[in-house]
Protein backbone atom coordinates (compact mmCIF):
# COMPACT_ATOMS: atom_id res chain seq x y z
CA UNK A 1 0.00 0.00 0.00
CA UNK A 2 2.69 2.22 0.76
CA UNK A 3 4.38 1.70 -2.30
CA UNK A 4 0.69 2.70 -4.03
CA UNK A 5 0.45 6.07 -2.06
CA UNK A 6 3.78 7.45 -3.06
CA UNK A 7 2.83 6.35 -7.03
CA UNK A 8 -0.39 8.12 -6.94
CA UNK A 9 0.17 12.26 -7.19
CA UNK A 10 -1.06 14.00 -4.10
CA UNK A 11 -4.51 15.39 -4.63
CA UNK A 12 -5.89 18.06 -3.22
CA UNK A 13 -7.59 16.11 -0.57
CA UNK A 14 -4.37 14.07 0.43
CA UNK A 15 -2.46 17.08 0.42
CA UNK A 16 -2.00 17.12 4.21
CA UNK A 17 1.09 15.91 6.13
CA UNK A 18 -0.83 14.60 8.59
CA UNK A 19 -1.99 11.81 6.64
CA UNK A 20 0.89 11.52 4.96
CA UNK A 21 2.70 10.73 8.58
CA UNK A 22 -0.37 8.80 9.26
CA UNK A 23 0.57 6.19 5.99
CA UNK A 24 3.68 6.03 6.37
CA UNK A 25 3.36 4.56 10.29
CA UNK A 26 0.37 1.99 9.13
CA UNK A 27 2.65 -0.39 9.08
CA UNK A 28 3.26 -0.02 12.64
CA UNK A 29 -0.21 0.84 14.00
CA UNK A 30 -1.44 -2.41 12.56
CA UNK A 31 1.50 -4.23 14.53
CA UNK A 32 1.54 -2.40 17.35
CA UNK A 33 -1.53 -4.52 19.28
CA UNK A 34 -0.40 -7.51 18.73
CA UNK A 35 3.14 -7.20 19.23
CA UNK A 36 2.49 -5.72 22.31
CA UNK A 37 0.63 -8.72 23.74
CA UNK A 38 3.38 -11.10 22.78
CA UNK A 39 5.86 -8.78 24.14
CA UNK A 40 3.55 -8.55 27.60
CA UNK A 41 2.90 -12.15 28.07
CA UNK A 42 5.66 -13.95 26.13
CA UNK A 43 8.69 -12.49 26.28
CA UNK A 44 8.58 -10.27 29.64
CA UNK A 45 7.15 -13.86 31.23
CA UNK A 46 9.99 -15.77 29.69
CA UNK A 47 12.22 -13.07 31.54
CA UNK A 48 10.59 -12.86 34.82
CA UNK A 49 10.82 -16.95 34.93
CA UNK A 50 14.53 -16.46 33.85
CA UNK A 51 14.83 -13.65 36.83
CA UNK A 52 12.87 -16.22 39.02
CA UNK A 53 15.15 -18.82 38.41
CA UNK A 54 18.44 -17.06 39.49
CA UNK A 55 16.20 -15.68 42.92
CA UNK A 56 16.67 -17.13 46.31
CA UNK A 57 13.33 -17.41 48.43
CA UNK A 58 9.90 -18.54 48.13
CA UNK A 59 6.60 -17.72 47.09
CA UNK A 60 5.43 -16.51 50.59
CA UNK A 61 8.46 -14.48 51.49
CA UNK A 62 8.96 -13.05 47.88
CA UNK A 63 11.86 -13.68 45.77
CA UNK A 64 15.16 -12.08 46.14
CA UNK A 65 17.10 -11.55 43.12
CA UNK A 66 20.67 -12.99 44.08
CA UNK A 67 21.77 -14.05 40.53
CA UNK A 68 22.51 -17.88 42.67
CA UNK A 69 22.97 -20.95 40.26
CA UNK A 70 21.34 -22.84 43.09
CA UNK A 71 18.51 -23.83 41.18
CA UNK A 72 19.87 -25.12 38.51
CA UNK A 73 22.09 -26.52 40.69
CA UNK A 74 19.61 -28.56 42.15
CA UNK A 75 17.46 -29.00 38.79
CA UNK A 76 20.09 -31.10 37.08
CA UNK A 77 21.11 -33.00 40.04
CA UNK A 78 17.82 -34.67 41.39
CA UNK A 79 16.13 -34.70 38.53
CA UNK A 80 18.23 -36.72 35.84
CA UNK A 81 15.67 -39.48 35.58
CA UNK A 82 13.03 -37.65 34.75
CA UNK A 83 15.02 -35.61 31.86
CA UNK A 84 16.50 -39.00 30.85
CA UNK A 85 12.78 -40.52 30.40
CA UNK A 86 11.33 -36.97 28.52
CA UNK A 87 14.42 -37.92 25.81
CA UNK A 88 14.01 -41.33 25.58
CA UNK A 89 10.49 -41.16 25.39
CA UNK A 90 10.12 -38.03 22.78
CA UNK A 91 12.92 -39.77 21.16
CA UNK A 92 11.44 -43.53 20.48
CA UNK A 93 7.61 -41.73 19.57
CA UNK A 94 9.59 -39.03 17.13
CA UNK A 95 11.29 -42.43 15.75
CA UNK A 96 7.40 -43.90 15.41
CA UNK A 97 6.02 -40.88 14.47
CA UNK A 98 8.05 -41.39 11.32
CA UNK A 99 8.31 -45.18 10.85
CA UNK A 100 4.53 -44.88 10.79
CA UNK A 101 3.68 -41.57 9.05
CA UNK A 102 6.23 -41.58 6.47
CA UNK A 103 4.47 -44.62 4.61
CA UNK A 104 1.05 -42.77 5.83
CA UNK A 105 1.90 -39.23 3.76
CA UNK A 106 3.36 -40.96 0.83
CA UNK A 107 0.33 -43.07 0.03
CA UNK A 108 -2.21 -40.03 0.80
CA UNK A 109 0.75 -37.82 -1.66
CA UNK A 110 1.16 -40.29 -4.54
CA UNK A 111 -1.51 -43.11 -4.32
CA UNK A 112 -4.57 -40.66 -2.56
CA UNK A 113 -6.37 -40.39 -5.66
CA UNK A 114 -9.89 -39.52 -5.20
CA UNK A 115 -9.75 -40.41 -1.43
CA UNK A 116 -6.79 -38.20 -0.76
CA UNK A 117 -9.24 -35.01 0.79
CA UNK A 118 -10.96 -37.93 3.03
CA UNK A 119 -7.85 -39.34 4.01
CA UNK A 120 -5.96 -36.44 4.62
CA UNK A 121 -9.70 -35.69 6.76
CA UNK A 122 -9.19 -38.82 8.85
CA UNK A 123 -5.66 -38.01 9.73
CA UNK A 124 -6.88 -34.84 11.42
CA UNK A 125 -10.43 -36.58 12.69
CA UNK A 126 -8.50 -36.76 16.26
CA UNK A 127 -8.02 -32.43 16.13
CA UNK A 128 -11.37 -32.79 16.58
CA UNK A 129 -12.10 -34.48 19.68
CA UNK A 130 -10.28 -33.09 22.81
CA UNK A 131 -6.39 -34.50 23.68
CA UNK A 132 -7.33 -34.80 27.37
CA UNK A 133 -10.18 -37.32 26.18
CA UNK A 134 -8.21 -39.00 23.70
CA UNK A 135 -5.81 -40.30 25.74
CA UNK A 136 -8.06 -41.07 28.62
CA UNK A 137 -9.86 -43.62 25.63
CA UNK A 138 -5.95 -44.69 25.33
CA UNK A 139 -6.26 -45.56 28.85
CA UNK A 140 -9.62 -47.56 28.50
CA UNK A 141 -8.33 -49.14 25.55
CA UNK A 142 -4.91 -50.60 27.23
CA UNK A 143 -6.52 -51.01 30.49
CA UNK A 144 -6.01 -54.57 31.92
CA UNK A 145 -9.64 -55.42 31.56
CA UNK A 146 -10.17 -53.52 28.60
CA UNK A 147 -11.02 -54.12 25.41
CA UNK A 148 -7.91 -55.13 24.03
CA UNK A 149 -6.35 -57.08 26.63
CA UNK A 150 -9.36 -58.62 27.77
CA UNK A 151 -9.54 -60.54 24.08
CA UNK A 152 -6.31 -60.85 23.76
CA UNK A 153 -6.46 -62.42 27.87
CA UNK A 154 -9.88 -64.08 27.86
CA UNK A 155 -10.81 -64.79 23.91
CA UNK A 156 -7.46 -65.70 22.30
CA UNK A 157 -5.52 -66.64 25.80
CA UNK A 158 -2.39 -65.36 24.35
CA UNK A 159 -1.50 -63.62 27.49
CA UNK A 160 -1.57 -64.41 30.92
CA UNK A 161 -3.43 -63.35 33.42
CA UNK A 162 -1.53 -60.37 35.00
CA UNK A 163 -0.31 -59.18 32.25
CA UNK A 164 -0.70 -55.06 31.63
CA UNK A 165 0.48 -52.37 29.48
CA UNK A 166 -0.80 -48.89 31.12
CA UNK A 167 1.76 -48.14 33.81
CA UNK A 168 4.85 -49.35 31.26
CA UNK A 169 6.59 -47.24 29.12
CA UNK A 170 5.39 -48.75 26.15
CA UNK A 171 1.65 -47.10 27.09
CA UNK A 172 3.30 -43.49 27.39
CA UNK A 173 5.53 -43.63 24.07
CA UNK A 174 2.37 -45.26 22.12
CA UNK A 175 -0.01 -42.57 23.62
CA UNK A 176 2.82 -39.76 22.72
CA UNK A 177 3.15 -41.28 19.66
CA UNK A 178 -0.82 -41.21 19.23
CA UNK A 179 -1.22 -37.96 19.76
CA UNK A 180 1.47 -36.64 17.78
CA UNK A 181 1.29 -38.87 14.57
CA UNK A 182 -1.30 -35.86 12.99
CA UNK A 183 1.96 -33.07 13.29
CA UNK A 184 4.47 -35.82 11.52
CA UNK A 185 2.12 -36.69 8.60
CA UNK A 186 1.10 -33.45 7.53
CA UNK A 187 4.38 -31.88 7.44
CA UNK A 188 5.32 -35.09 5.29
CA UNK A 189 2.62 -34.89 3.38
CA UNK A 190 3.07 -31.08 2.30
CA UNK A 191 6.96 -31.93 1.17
CA UNK A 192 5.90 -35.02 -0.27
CA UNK A 193 2.74 -33.40 -2.22
CA UNK A 194 5.14 -30.58 -3.85
CA UNK A 195 7.47 -33.39 -4.95
CA UNK A 196 7.65 -33.08 -9.07
CA UNK A 197 6.63 -35.89 -10.74
CA UNK A 198 8.74 -35.88 -13.46
CA UNK A 199 11.77 -35.49 -11.49
CA UNK A 200 11.09 -39.31 -10.21
CA UNK A 201 10.48 -40.32 -13.83
CA UNK A 202 13.59 -38.49 -15.04
CA UNK A 203 15.41 -40.72 -12.38
CA UNK A 204 14.19 -43.71 -13.56
CA UNK A 205 14.48 -42.65 -17.23
CA UNK A 206 18.79 -42.70 -16.05
CA UNK A 207 17.90 -46.32 -15.33
CA UNK A 208 17.41 -45.67 -11.22
CA UNK A 209 15.11 -48.45 -9.78
CA UNK A 210 11.99 -48.21 -7.89
CA UNK A 211 13.92 -47.76 -4.71
CA UNK A 212 17.29 -45.78 -6.28
CA UNK A 213 14.81 -43.42 -7.58
CA UNK A 214 13.18 -43.19 -4.09
CA UNK A 215 16.21 -43.01 -1.90
CA UNK A 216 18.02 -40.41 -4.54
CA UNK A 217 15.54 -38.23 -5.38
CA UNK A 218 11.93 -38.84 -3.22
CA UNK A 219 13.18 -38.79 0.10
CA UNK A 220 15.57 -36.08 -0.18
CA UNK A 221 13.09 -33.86 -1.27
CA UNK A 222 10.60 -34.82 1.66
CA UNK A 223 13.61 -33.96 3.99
CA UNK A 224 12.10 -30.52 4.91
CA UNK A 225 8.58 -32.09 5.66
CA UNK A 226 11.04 -34.77 7.80
CA UNK A 227 12.69 -31.86 9.57
CA UNK A 228 9.15 -30.11 10.38
CA UNK A 229 7.33 -32.94 11.50
CA UNK A 230 9.76 -33.91 14.02
CA UNK A 231 10.35 -30.72 15.33
CA UNK A 232 6.07 -30.25 15.78
CA UNK A 233 6.52 -33.96 17.53
CA UNK A 234 9.18 -33.72 19.76
CA UNK A 235 9.26 -30.32 20.62
CA UNK A 236 5.43 -30.79 22.41
CA UNK A 237 6.46 -34.40 23.51
CA UNK A 238 9.68 -33.06 25.33
CA UNK A 239 7.18 -30.56 27.57
CA UNK A 240 4.33 -33.51 27.90
CA UNK A 241 3.00 -34.84 31.18
CA UNK A 242 -0.14 -35.62 30.06
CA UNK A 243 0.71 -39.37 29.03
CA UNK A 244 2.84 -40.09 31.89
CA UNK A 245 0.46 -39.08 34.19
CA UNK A 246 -2.27 -40.87 33.17
CA UNK A 247 -0.73 -44.14 30.97
CA UNK A 248 2.42 -44.19 33.21
CA UNK A 249 3.33 -44.23 36.86
CA UNK A 250 5.61 -42.28 39.01
CA UNK A 251 8.85 -44.41 37.58
CA UNK A 252 7.85 -43.14 34.21
CA UNK A 253 7.36 -39.66 35.29
CA UNK A 254 8.59 -36.99 32.12
CA UNK A 255 10.21 -33.15 33.09
CA UNK A 256 7.04 -32.07 32.19
CA UNK A 257 5.76 -33.96 36.09
CA UNK A 258 8.49 -32.49 37.58
CA UNK A 259 7.69 -28.81 36.74
CA UNK A 260 4.14 -28.78 36.79
CA UNK A 261 4.21 -30.42 40.29
CA UNK A 262 6.75 -27.44 41.18
CA UNK A 263 4.96 -25.22 39.83
CA UNK A 264 1.40 -25.96 40.84
CA UNK A 265 1.88 -28.31 43.82
CA UNK A 266 4.92 -27.54 46.09
CA UNK A 267 5.10 -24.13 45.28
CA UNK A 268 8.97 -24.23 44.11
CA UNK A 269 9.15 -21.48 41.62
CA UNK A 270 12.69 -21.13 41.48
CA UNK A 271 13.78 -24.80 41.22
CA UNK A 272 10.64 -25.19 38.69
CA UNK A 273 11.43 -22.19 36.42
CA UNK A 274 14.99 -23.41 36.20
CA UNK A 275 13.86 -26.78 34.92
CA UNK A 276 12.07 -24.95 32.39
CA UNK A 277 14.98 -23.10 31.37
CA UNK A 278 17.23 -26.55 31.30
CA UNK A 279 14.17 -27.84 29.00
CA UNK A 280 14.38 -24.95 26.53
CA UNK A 281 18.23 -25.28 26.22
CA UNK A 282 17.60 -29.33 26.36
CA UNK A 283 15.54 -28.99 22.96
CA UNK A 284 17.61 -26.16 21.59
CA UNK A 285 20.56 -28.50 21.98
CA UNK A 286 18.68 -31.84 20.48
CA UNK A 287 16.77 -29.56 17.70
CA UNK A 288 20.58 -28.23 16.54
CA UNK A 289 22.09 -31.34 17.02
CA UNK A 290 19.42 -32.95 14.48
CA UNK A 291 19.96 -30.09 11.76
CA UNK A 292 23.39 -30.29 11.57
CA UNK A 293 22.98 -34.41 11.04
CA UNK A 294 20.10 -34.01 8.48
CA UNK A 295 22.54 -31.67 6.73
CA UNK A 296 20.91 -28.60 5.21
CA UNK A 297 20.75 -25.79 7.34
CA UNK A 298 18.30 -23.86 5.04
CA UNK A 299 15.84 -26.82 5.89
CA UNK A 300 13.97 -24.31 8.30
CA UNK A 301 13.58 -21.61 4.84
CA UNK B 1 10.50 -42.83 -22.55
CA UNK B 2 9.99 -44.90 -19.11
CA UNK B 3 8.20 -47.73 -21.19
CA UNK B 4 11.34 -47.98 -23.88
CA UNK B 5 13.46 -48.24 -21.09
CA UNK B 6 11.93 -50.65 -19.00
CA UNK B 7 11.14 -53.36 -22.32
CA UNK B 8 14.58 -53.00 -23.45
CA UNK B 9 17.78 -51.80 -20.86
CA UNK B 10 16.68 -52.93 -17.72
CA UNK B 11 19.55 -55.34 -16.72
CA UNK B 12 18.50 -59.19 -15.57
CA UNK B 13 16.85 -59.85 -12.12
CA UNK B 14 15.37 -56.46 -12.20
CA UNK B 15 11.81 -58.14 -12.95
CA UNK B 16 11.83 -59.82 -9.53
CA UNK B 17 12.59 -56.63 -7.56
CA UNK B 18 10.43 -54.55 -9.60
CA UNK B 19 7.72 -56.78 -9.19
CA UNK B 20 8.84 -56.95 -5.06
CA UNK B 21 7.72 -53.04 -5.50
CA UNK B 22 5.23 -53.33 -7.38
CA UNK B 23 3.57 -55.66 -4.89
CA UNK B 24 4.61 -53.26 -2.38
CA UNK B 25 3.38 -49.83 -3.32
CA UNK B 26 0.06 -52.13 -4.97
CA UNK B 27 -0.91 -53.78 -1.32
CA UNK B 28 1.31 -53.50 1.70
CA UNK B 29 1.08 -49.46 1.21
CA UNK B 30 -2.79 -49.16 1.49
CA UNK B 31 -3.08 -52.02 4.34
CA UNK B 32 -0.27 -50.24 6.16
CA UNK B 33 -2.46 -46.75 5.63
CA UNK B 34 -5.50 -48.47 6.77
CA UNK B 35 -4.27 -49.55 9.26
CA UNK B 36 -2.80 -46.64 10.85
CA UNK B 37 -5.66 -44.63 10.13
CA UNK B 38 -7.36 -46.92 11.94
CA UNK B 39 -4.73 -46.41 15.08
CA UNK B 40 -5.63 -42.50 14.68
CA UNK B 41 -9.60 -43.19 14.70
CA UNK B 42 -9.75 -45.79 17.69
CA UNK B 43 -9.80 -43.31 20.53
CA UNK B 44 -12.43 -41.61 18.96
CA UNK B 45 -14.46 -44.86 18.72
CA UNK B 46 -14.15 -45.91 22.11
CA UNK B 47 -14.99 -42.24 23.16
CA UNK B 48 -18.29 -42.51 21.02
CA UNK B 49 -18.83 -45.99 21.62
CA UNK B 50 -18.59 -45.77 25.46
CA UNK B 51 -20.98 -42.45 25.87
CA UNK B 52 -23.09 -45.17 25.55
CA UNK B 53 -22.03 -47.45 28.69
CA UNK B 54 -22.97 -47.04 32.03
CA UNK B 55 -20.19 -47.69 33.93
CA UNK B 56 -20.65 -50.37 36.70
CA UNK B 57 -18.50 -47.96 38.93
CA UNK B 58 -17.51 -44.19 39.35
CA UNK B 59 -15.23 -45.48 36.62
CA UNK B 60 -16.42 -45.86 32.73
CA UNK B 61 -13.54 -47.60 32.10
CA UNK B 62 -15.08 -51.43 31.15
CA UNK B 63 -17.83 -51.94 29.44
CA UNK B 64 -20.71 -52.89 31.43
CA UNK B 65 -24.20 -52.50 29.42
CA UNK B 66 -25.39 -49.95 26.66
CA UNK B 67 -27.55 -46.98 28.31
CA UNK B 68 -28.38 -43.50 26.97
CA UNK B 69 -28.54 -42.04 30.18
CA UNK B 70 -25.03 -39.73 29.78
CA UNK B 71 -27.15 -38.48 26.30
CA UNK B 72 -30.08 -37.55 27.87
CA UNK B 73 -28.84 -36.20 30.93
CA UNK B 74 -24.78 -34.58 29.37
CA UNK B 75 -24.70 -32.23 32.21
CA UNK B 76 -25.34 -33.90 34.81
CA UNK B 77 -22.48 -33.40 37.11
CA UNK B 78 -21.80 -30.66 39.29
CA UNK B 79 -19.64 -28.16 37.91
CA UNK B 80 -19.34 -29.40 34.15
CA UNK B 81 -22.06 -26.75 32.90
CA UNK B 82 -19.78 -23.73 34.84
CA UNK B 83 -16.84 -25.60 32.77
CA UNK B 84 -18.34 -25.21 29.49
CA UNK B 85 -19.94 -22.08 29.95
CA UNK B 86 -16.50 -20.69 30.53
CA UNK B 87 -14.45 -23.05 27.95
CA UNK B 88 -16.88 -20.95 25.52
CA UNK B 89 -16.95 -17.60 26.62
CA UNK B 90 -13.11 -18.09 26.59
CA UNK B 91 -12.90 -19.17 23.29
CA UNK B 92 -15.19 -17.25 21.79
CA UNK B 93 -13.42 -13.94 23.27
CA UNK B 94 -10.08 -15.20 22.75
CA UNK B 95 -10.68 -15.77 19.17
CA UNK B 96 -12.15 -12.56 18.40
CA UNK B 97 -9.53 -10.46 20.16
CA UNK B 98 -6.45 -13.21 18.88
CA UNK B 99 -8.39 -13.05 14.95
CA UNK B 100 -8.40 -9.34 15.23
CA UNK B 101 -4.60 -8.14 15.98
CA UNK B 102 -3.13 -11.57 14.28
CA UNK B 103 -4.85 -10.50 11.36
CA UNK B 104 -3.76 -7.30 11.44
CA UNK B 105 -0.20 -8.04 11.91
CA UNK B 106 -0.62 -10.60 9.00
CA UNK B 107 -1.26 -7.40 6.68
CA UNK B 108 1.35 -5.39 8.16
CA UNK B 109 4.18 -7.90 7.73
CA UNK B 110 2.82 -9.47 4.62
CA UNK B 111 2.40 -5.49 2.63
CA UNK B 112 4.83 -3.25 4.15
CA UNK B 113 8.63 -3.60 3.78
CA UNK B 114 10.32 -1.91 7.00
CA UNK B 115 13.43 -2.71 9.01
CA UNK B 116 12.79 -5.44 11.85
CA UNK B 117 10.24 -8.08 9.60
CA UNK B 118 12.85 -10.78 10.24
CA UNK B 119 12.77 -10.35 14.09
CA UNK B 120 9.33 -10.29 14.33
CA UNK B 121 8.80 -12.99 11.90
CA UNK B 122 11.11 -14.67 14.03
CA UNK B 123 9.20 -13.43 17.42
CA UNK B 124 5.59 -14.63 16.28
CA UNK B 125 6.88 -18.06 15.24
CA UNK B 126 8.78 -18.22 19.30
CA UNK B 127 5.51 -19.39 20.54
CA UNK B 128 4.65 -21.99 18.26
CA UNK B 129 7.84 -23.36 19.14
CA UNK B 130 8.00 -23.36 22.62
CA UNK B 131 6.43 -26.32 24.58
CA UNK B 132 3.16 -25.12 26.28
CA UNK B 133 4.49 -26.28 29.47
CA UNK B 134 6.75 -23.37 29.30
CA UNK B 135 4.27 -21.09 28.25
CA UNK B 136 2.08 -21.75 30.72
CA UNK B 137 4.98 -21.62 33.50
CA UNK B 138 6.09 -18.57 32.33
CA UNK B 139 2.73 -16.81 32.09
CA UNK B 140 1.77 -17.76 35.89
CA UNK B 141 5.44 -16.66 37.51
CA UNK B 142 4.68 -13.26 35.61
CA UNK B 143 1.09 -13.13 37.20
CA UNK B 144 2.13 -14.71 40.39
CA UNK B 145 5.78 -12.09 40.63
CA UNK B 146 2.74 -9.42 39.95
CA UNK B 147 1.58 -9.71 43.55
CA UNK B 148 5.06 -9.58 45.02
CA UNK B 149 7.45 -7.42 45.78
CA UNK B 150 9.25 -5.51 43.62
CA UNK B 151 6.35 -5.84 40.86
CA UNK B 152 3.02 -5.77 43.86
CA UNK B 153 1.31 -2.84 42.58
CA UNK B 154 2.61 -1.62 39.48
CA UNK B 155 -0.63 -3.77 37.78
CA UNK B 156 -3.71 -3.39 39.52
CA UNK B 157 -5.26 -6.32 41.14
CA UNK B 158 -7.70 -8.10 39.22
CA UNK B 159 -5.88 -8.39 36.38
CA UNK B 160 -2.97 -10.81 36.89
CA UNK B 161 -3.70 -11.94 40.32
CA UNK B 162 -5.54 -13.56 41.89
CA UNK B 163 -5.68 -16.14 38.41
CA UNK B 164 -8.92 -17.17 37.02
CA UNK B 165 -11.04 -15.89 33.89
CA UNK B 166 -8.96 -12.51 33.01
CA UNK B 167 -5.78 -14.86 33.37
CA UNK B 168 -7.00 -17.61 31.32
CA UNK B 169 -8.13 -15.03 28.51
CA UNK B 170 -4.63 -13.09 28.75
CA UNK B 171 -2.88 -16.67 27.65
CA UNK B 172 -5.46 -18.26 25.31
CA UNK B 173 -5.25 -14.73 23.00
CA UNK B 174 -1.54 -14.94 23.66
CA UNK B 175 -1.28 -18.32 21.93
CA UNK B 176 -3.53 -18.08 19.13
CA UNK B 177 -2.18 -14.80 17.82
CA UNK B 178 0.98 -16.50 16.10
CA UNK B 179 -1.31 -19.13 15.13
CA UNK B 180 -3.64 -16.82 13.34
CA UNK B 181 -0.87 -14.68 12.02
CA UNK B 182 0.55 -17.75 10.50
CA UNK B 183 -3.09 -19.00 8.84
CA UNK B 184 -4.04 -15.04 7.15
CA UNK B 185 0.12 -14.50 5.84
CA UNK B 186 -0.23 -17.51 4.08
CA UNK B 187 -3.99 -15.89 2.38
CA UNK B 188 -2.37 -12.64 2.01
CA UNK B 189 0.43 -13.68 0.61
CA UNK B 190 -1.24 -15.54 -2.67
CA UNK B 191 -3.63 -11.90 -3.49
CA UNK B 192 -3.44 -10.22 -6.42
CA UNK B 193 -2.41 -6.88 -5.80
CA UNK B 194 -3.65 -5.39 -8.70
CA UNK B 195 -7.16 -5.65 -7.42
CA UNK B 196 -6.47 -3.35 -4.97
CA UNK B 197 -4.58 -0.82 -8.05
CA UNK B 198 -7.73 -1.34 -10.11
CA UNK B 199 -10.26 -0.42 -7.29
CA UNK B 200 -7.93 2.89 -6.44
CA UNK B 201 -7.76 3.80 -10.25
CA UNK B 202 -11.49 3.67 -10.54
CA UNK B 203 -11.55 6.23 -7.60
CA UNK B 204 -11.54 4.24 -4.67
CA UNK B 205 -9.91 5.37 -1.27
CA UNK B 206 -7.68 3.32 0.74
CA UNK B 207 -10.69 2.68 3.82
CA UNK B 208 -12.57 1.82 0.86
CA UNK B 209 -10.54 -0.37 -0.97
CA UNK B 210 -9.91 -2.04 2.16
CA UNK B 211 -13.26 -2.93 3.03
CA UNK B 212 -14.79 -3.60 -0.35
CA UNK B 213 -11.82 -5.15 -1.89
CA UNK B 214 -9.24 -6.52 0.70
CA UNK B 215 -11.32 -7.81 3.39
CA UNK B 216 -13.44 -10.10 1.29
CA UNK B 217 -10.82 -11.73 -0.53
CA UNK B 218 -8.77 -12.63 2.71
CA UNK B 219 -12.03 -13.26 4.71
CA UNK B 220 -11.32 -17.11 4.41
CA UNK B 221 -8.28 -16.84 5.48
CA UNK B 222 -9.26 -14.51 8.71
CA UNK B 223 -12.16 -17.59 9.01
CA UNK B 224 -9.51 -20.28 8.58
CA UNK B 225 -7.65 -18.32 11.30
CA UNK B 226 -10.77 -18.40 13.46
CA UNK B 227 -11.99 -21.18 13.36
CA UNK B 228 -8.58 -22.91 14.19
CA UNK B 229 -8.14 -19.84 17.05
CA UNK B 230 -11.23 -21.19 18.59
CA UNK B 231 -10.60 -25.16 18.56
CA UNK B 232 -6.68 -24.15 20.17
CA UNK B 233 -8.75 -22.74 22.91
CA UNK B 234 -11.67 -25.14 23.79
CA UNK B 235 -9.07 -27.78 23.78
CA UNK B 236 -6.47 -26.06 25.51
CA UNK B 237 -5.57 -27.85 28.69
CA UNK B 238 -1.70 -27.58 29.74
CA UNK B 239 -1.32 -23.88 29.20
CA UNK B 240 -4.84 -23.25 31.07
CA UNK B 241 -4.18 -25.49 34.08
CA UNK B 242 -1.23 -22.89 35.28
CA UNK B 243 -2.95 -19.76 34.70
CA UNK B 244 -6.61 -21.13 35.78
CA UNK B 245 -6.46 -20.56 39.51
CA UNK B 246 -9.70 -21.68 40.66
CA UNK B 247 -11.52 -21.43 37.45
CA UNK B 248 -12.56 -24.37 35.40
CA UNK B 249 -12.50 -24.89 31.69
CA UNK B 250 -13.62 -28.36 30.23
CA UNK B 251 -10.73 -29.76 29.74
CA UNK B 252 -9.56 -28.59 33.56
CA UNK B 253 -12.59 -29.94 35.10
CA UNK B 254 -11.88 -33.11 33.56
CA UNK B 255 -8.34 -33.38 35.12
CA UNK B 256 -9.30 -32.82 38.14
CA UNK B 257 -12.74 -35.19 37.52
CA UNK B 258 -10.61 -38.23 36.76
CA UNK B 259 -8.72 -38.44 39.89
CA UNK B 260 -11.84 -39.45 41.47
CA UNK B 261 -14.24 -40.44 38.79
CA UNK B 262 -15.04 -40.88 35.25
CA UNK B 263 -18.36 -39.74 34.36
CA UNK B 264 -19.83 -41.04 31.34
CA UNK B 265 -20.84 -37.56 30.35
CA UNK B 266 -17.15 -36.54 29.64
CA UNK B 267 -17.49 -38.87 26.77
CA UNK B 268 -20.70 -37.54 25.74
CA UNK B 269 -19.38 -34.03 25.92
CA UNK B 270 -16.61 -34.77 23.96
CA UNK B 271 -18.35 -36.67 21.30
CA UNK B 272 -21.40 -34.00 21.03
CA UNK B 273 -17.60 -31.80 20.02
CA UNK B 274 -16.32 -34.25 17.71
CA UNK B 275 -19.70 -34.45 15.97
CA UNK B 276 -20.18 -31.09 15.96
CA UNK B 277 -16.92 -30.51 13.92
CA UNK B 278 -17.45 -33.32 11.62
CA UNK B 279 -20.90 -31.95 10.27
CA UNK B 280 -19.21 -28.66 9.88
CA UNK B 281 -16.45 -29.90 7.99
CA UNK B 282 -18.80 -31.93 6.23
CA UNK B 283 -21.35 -28.96 5.42
CA UNK B 284 -18.92 -26.47 4.58
CA UNK B 285 -17.52 -28.97 2.18
CA UNK B 286 -20.73 -29.50 0.38
CA UNK B 287 -21.26 -25.84 0.16
CA UNK B 288 -17.91 -25.20 -1.24
CA UNK B 289 -18.65 -27.66 -4.03
CA UNK B 290 -22.07 -26.12 -4.86
CA UNK B 291 -20.52 -22.92 -4.83
CA UNK B 292 -17.83 -24.27 -7.35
Amino acid sequence: MTALAQARPAGPARSGGLRRRLLRATPYLLLLPGLLWLLVFFVWPSIQMFLVSVSAGSLEDGFRLTFTTKSYATALSRFPHQFGNSLLYSGLATVATFLIGFPVAYTVAFRGGRYKNLLLFLVIAPFFTSFLIRTISWKVLLGDEGPLLAFLKHVLHILPEGFSILGTPVAVVAGITYNFLPFMILPLYVALEKIDPRLIEAAKDLYASHWEAFRRVTFPLALPGVFAGSLLTFIPAMGDYVNATLLGTPQTQMIGNVIQNRFLITNDYPVAAALSFILMAGIFIAVSVYARVLGTEDLTG
Amino acid sequence: MTAIAATTARPAGAPIARRLTRLLERFALPVFTTLAVSYLLIPIAIMLVFSFNEPAGKYNFIWNQPSTYGWLHPLQWPGLPDAIGTTLVVAAASTLVATTLGTLMALSLTRYRFRGRGVLNGLIFLPMATPEIVMGASLLTLFVSSALPPLAGVVPQGIFFPLGLPTILIAHIMFNISYVVVTVKARVAGFDRHLEEAAQDLGANEWATFWRVTFPLIFPGILAAGLLAFSLSIDDFVITSFVSGTTNTFPIWTWSIIKNALPVQINVVGSIVFLSAVGFVVVSTFLQRRGR
